[in-house]
């Protein structure tokens, strides 16, 4: 018996899968933004996501105040 | 054949992982850096404004700064939840992108797609924004500035992604020239190089640090934030490799599974 080929493991990309897709990334970049760029002024939460997460921000080579 | 769900769930529990253990290695390297940093913004007195969520204890700081939102060892703490949080975010959006990209990248292999995909994001998202606009330790950038650093820095991110993108296109492109490897390597980088150095070029210079700031504990700090990225990335591209490799069973797994 030859060796099962190795097929790509992903689904094609259908209009569905799009837009489950850009939904998901919206979605991640968002946390993204709470934990990187949230400074406070446009945001609600205030300085406290800001400082809470300051020296992450630093170290994850994010511009900071 | 995988669905989306699974994909993104692998790359959401890998970013995790990933993070939590950038956190360390940033935790370690990183933070007497920043502990140094303040220090010295301390020492400079009350100038700057923005230092008073830095104080490490209230008995040094002036009558008249506030007490700090979250203390330094909350901050720390807060390093972890920071690292985990953009492990999780950037798991989940490189398993979009490999979900989306693995069937025009050109390999047979799912591994080497999650590594060749890791590589150029690394680039791309990392390298060309740190080597344009280098990270600062707290105490040093001018907080006037913030809105055009953190415009300029995602520029360059976007750029790096765009580079990377070249540079593919222009190696699939060179490689109806000839077969060997050194065209498409050569023409490929020539377009990412290309790229970066036109973009560095037009983007605006930020140079913020003061002359004071001791040059050695600068660097350190920036290397301890590169060795950061570095670790999140590595290990997004070899975990992501190792959850997403079809296991193909062997001969004598499927006789045991038979029996």
């Amino acid at each position: 018996m030859p060796a099962p080929a190795r097929s790509v493991a992903v689904p094609a990309v259908s209009p569905r899968l799009l837009a489950t897709a850009l939904l998901t990334v919206g979605l991640l970049l968002t946390l993204a933004y709470l934990v990187a760029f949230d400074q406070g002024a446009v945001s609600r939460s205030g300085m406290f996501l800001h400082e809470l997460m300051h020296d992450g921000r630093h170290l994850l080579g994010v511009p900071c105040h | 054949m995988r669905t989306f769900g699974n994909l993104v769930v692998r790359g959401l529990l890998v970013g995790l992982f990933a993070g939590l253990l950038a956190g360390a290695f940033a935790y370690v390297t990183g933070e007497p850096h920043i502990d140094a940093a303040i220090a010295i913004e301390e020492a400079g007195g009350a100038a700057h404004t923005h230092g008073d969520s830095h104080d490490t204890s209230t008995e040094a700081a002036p009558a008249d700064e506030e007490e700090p939102l979250v203390s330094r060892s909350g901050q720390r703490a807060g390093l972890f939840l920071a690292t985990a949080l953009y492990g999780v975010a950037l798991g989940g959006i490189f398993a979009v992108g490999f979900t989306l990209l693995r069937r025009r990248l050109r390999t047979t292999n799912d591994s080497y797609a999650a590594l060749g995909l890791a590589a150029a994001g690394f680039v791309g998202i990392v390298l060309v924004p740190f080597l344009k606009y280098p990270p600062n330790p707290p105490a040093v950038g001018d907080p006037e500035t913030i809105t055009k650093r953190t415009v300029s820095y995602l520029l360059t991110l976007v750029i790096g992604l765009l580079a990377i993108w070249a540079g593919v296109a222009a190696s699939r492109w060179a490689a109806r020239f000839g077969e060997a490897p050194w065209i498409r390597l050569g023409v490929g980088g020539a377009a990412l190089l290309a790229t970066v150095v036109a973009a560095y070029l037009v983007l605006p210079a930020i140079n913020e640090v003061p002359g004071s700031f001791p040059a050695t504990l600068l660097w350190q700090f920036r290397f301890a934030s590169l060795g950061t990225q570095a670790v999140l990335w590595t290990l997004i591209g070899f975990g992501y490799a190792a959850l997403v490799d079809r296991r193909v069973p062997s001969k004598s797994e499927s006789e045991v599974v038979a029996a």
